[in-house]
């Protein structure tokens, strides 16, 4: 009996060993044929697009029928004007409205693979984290992952889809879109210039660091940041750090909005106190914190806001305590 | 008691199975993201031959070869630790499974903007985080058992399973407030997801199981003595620690192949071989292949009804494997006065 099991470990070692082979070697293949492909038929190809996960794909026309499996890129799609190219949404993309009336695909991470199959995109786009990418590539659809997070990337993300959808003035568009929101840095009051934002993304408590995309509208606008990057874009932040770094100005969710007040030593906050405080609703916070063609909406919403507050005194304004 | 009729109703319960298994294939290919399809004759628009060869007829073959490796492993979990409560990741190949999929989705994050490492993502995302989840889950099984010093102690595998699968479990929550966002990536694999199947997992499945169940069917009568208790199967000339270190190993390797290719698929490997036991009583061998036939067939009928109950979008299929396990070990529970 021991004597069969043991040179059965081993074809089950080999077998399993085999197979690894075979599939890591068709996942290695796309980007070694994609090369190939694009030598062979460059004259008929438009754009050869490269995501963020360094995967290429070449498009023979402007992308027709796009997937998005991703908010920011479906708003960054219909910014370029493709909106009505879109096939296809994730269930998490809520803006222009004009998209509320696709098919839902499932999400990013979970996307609907018969569905998407059935509405036949040339070309879908999704976030590079998602473990649905090579499954959507084996079933022969072109997925370029983007996803921007920082204003850098969504340069780059306006000028991969804009080729998409056969528009060469996508980084324009972005660059346009970034001029504006510099204007609106001189109708910020100087009073609020540098004044310390605590900005919480989730009532978990995950705050903004300046690395993060809201991070970096603030310093567009000239405004501070009171979370520092170092945990990160986006640290989870002890109750007690923000009584100490004692921020300006709470720029929260509505639905931390409600419990501020009964969160330990936060009654001792003066930005609390002082009624500091600017509450974002959902889709308010989608157009702060969500990369996209609605950056410069969020930072004016911003603007309003800081604008109908009480300027901080000159004395709340401390340097960040000694540790 | 054994008499002629006694004697052929393994054969008759596993052909059952598998024709149950059968059945629910069929079904599978013809549920999908909406209504009831058809996919064969005139008026079937023509991507949907494609959708069920390429999706539907994965990812069924797909959960009913999971299901089989649980159900397996159940079994042979259960007949390690003579306790009908052992259940597949009593040894912590699921925490393990989860802590390497949380440091390799967090090393992807941060990897995912260097132009050197592009290169290297997208072949490591196809077979990688199967293949880290599957080393993860036995190295976390060896670590048990080498903190529990050897194979042979029963109680003190448990007690060094327990504490692979906290100390684990922390570390993986560790990873994730680090990065938090491997957190929804997480989530997918905790809930477990049969959805992206493709058919080289299913022959990657297939041929562990296979073989997976032909060792474990040669190690059935040792399995029997086994039931008996330590000290007679030591009487009756069992090598006691090889063969309990032979068990673990292919309790690992299928709860790894499971676990690697749908995530954490929770009671199918507890409830299979229960429901096996309850339906007739019957020695290792027979045990073991009608638990992963068993555990096949649930698998797939909650494939298929995570498919069905809330189409287009789709239940995690780990939620309902919960729910039918879970009523079902109440309802055992309930029956079987204490």
């Amino acid at each position: 009996m021991t004597r069969l099991l043991t040179p059965l470990l081993l074809t089950l070692a080999f077998l399993f060993s085999v197979a690894g082979l075979s599939v890591s070697a068709n996942a290695a293949s796309p980007p070694h044929t994609a090369q190939p492909v694009t030598a062979e038929v460059s004259a008929s190809v438009v754009a050869v697009l490269t995501g963020d996960d360094g995967v290429s794909v070449s498009l023979p026309v402007a992308a027709q029928r796009i997937v998005s499996l991703l908010p920011s890129l479906a708003e960054v799609l219909c910014d370029l004007g493709a909106c009505d190219r879109l096939v296809g949404v994730d269930r998490y993309t809520n803006w222009p409205a004009s998209l509320q009336k696709l098919p839902r695909m499932g999400g990013g991470l979970d996307p609907n693979l018969e569905m998407i199959l059935s509405v036949r995109p040339d070309l879908v786009v999704m976030a590079p984290s998602s473990r649905a990418i090579p499954r959507l590539r084996a079933l022969g659809l072109n997925v370029l992952a983007l996803e921007p997070k920082r204003y850098a990337e969504l340069r780059r993300t306006y000028a991969v889809l804009g080729r998409a959808v056969g528009r060469s003035d996508g980084e324009q568009l972005y660059t346009g879109l970034h001029d504006r929101l510099l204007a609106l840095r001189a109708r910020i009051p100087s009073v609020w210039m540098g004044a310390r934002l605590y900005v919480e993304v989730s009532s978990e408590l995950y705050a903004a660091a300046p690395s993060s995309f809201v991070g970096q509208t603030l310093t567009a606008l000239g405004l501070g940041n009171a979370i520092s990057d170092e945990f990160g874009p986006f640290p989870k932040v002890n109750p007690e750090w923000v009584v100490r770094l004692q921020p300006d100005v709470l720029v929260v969710s509505q639905a931390s909005a409600q419990s501020l007040n009964r969160r330990p030593g936060w009654p001792q906050l003066a930005a609390l106190k002082q009624g500091r405080v600017c509450v974002m609703s959902e889709a308010q916070a989608d157009r702060l914190v969500r990369p996209g063609p609605r950056l410069y909406e969020g930072a004016q919403w911003l603007l309003t806001c800081l604008k109908a507050l009480s300027p901080p005194q000159q004395t709340t304004r401390r340097a960040t305590p000694a540790s | 008691m054994n008499g002629t009729g006694q004697h052929h109703r393994p054969l008759r319960a596993a052909l059952v199975l598998a024709g149950v298994g059968a059945l629910l294939l069929l079904l599978g290919l013809l549920i999908g993201s909406g209504r009831f399809e058809w996919p064969w004759g005139g008026d079937a628009p023509p991507i949907l031959a494609d959708i069920v060869w390429s999706i539907r007829a994965p990812r069924s073959a797909g959960a009913w070869a999971a299901g089989a490796l649980l159900g397996l492993a159940g079994a042979i979990a259960q007949g390690i630790f003579r306790n009908p409560l052992a259940d597949p990741y009593l040894l912590g190949s699921s925490s393990g499974a989860a802590l390497a999929v949380a440091l390799s989705l967090s090393v992807l994050s941060a990897w995912a903007h260097t132009p050197d490492a592009q290169a290297y993502i997208a072949p490591f995302l196809a077979f990688g985080l199967t293949g880290v989840a599957f080393v993860g889950a036995l190295l976390a099984v060896f670590l048990t058992v080498g903190l529990a010093g050897g194979a042979t102690q029963g109680p003190r595998l448990l007690l060094g399973g327990v504490v692979v699968g906290v100390v684990l479990g922390a570390l993986t929550s560790f990873v994730a407030f680090l990065n938090p966002a491997v957190l929804l990536n997480m989530q997918g694999f905790m809930l477990g997801s049969t959805a992206l199947l493709s058919w080289g997992g299913v022959s990657r499945m297939l041929c562990v199981g296979v073989v997976c169940l032909l060792c474990a069917v040669s190690l059935a009568k040792p399995m029997d003595a086994l039931s008996l208790g330590t000290t007679t199967a030591r009487s009756l000339g069992i090598p006691l620690a090889r063969v309990n270190a032979m068990l673990i190993v292919l309790l690992a390797i299928a709860t790894g192949a499971a676990v690697a290719h749908t995530g954490l698929i929770a009671f199918v490997g507890l409830a299979a071989p229960h429901a096996v036991r309850a339906w007739l009583p019957c020695k290792h061998g027979a045990l073991l292949v009608l638990s992963s036939l068993m555990g096949g067939a649930l698998l797939l009928s909650a494939d298929v009804m995570s498919r069905a109950l809330f189409a287009p979008t789709e239940l995690p299929v780990g939620l309902l494997t919960a729910v039918i396990g879970g009523s079902y070990l109440l309802w055992r529970m309930r029956r079987v006065p204490a």
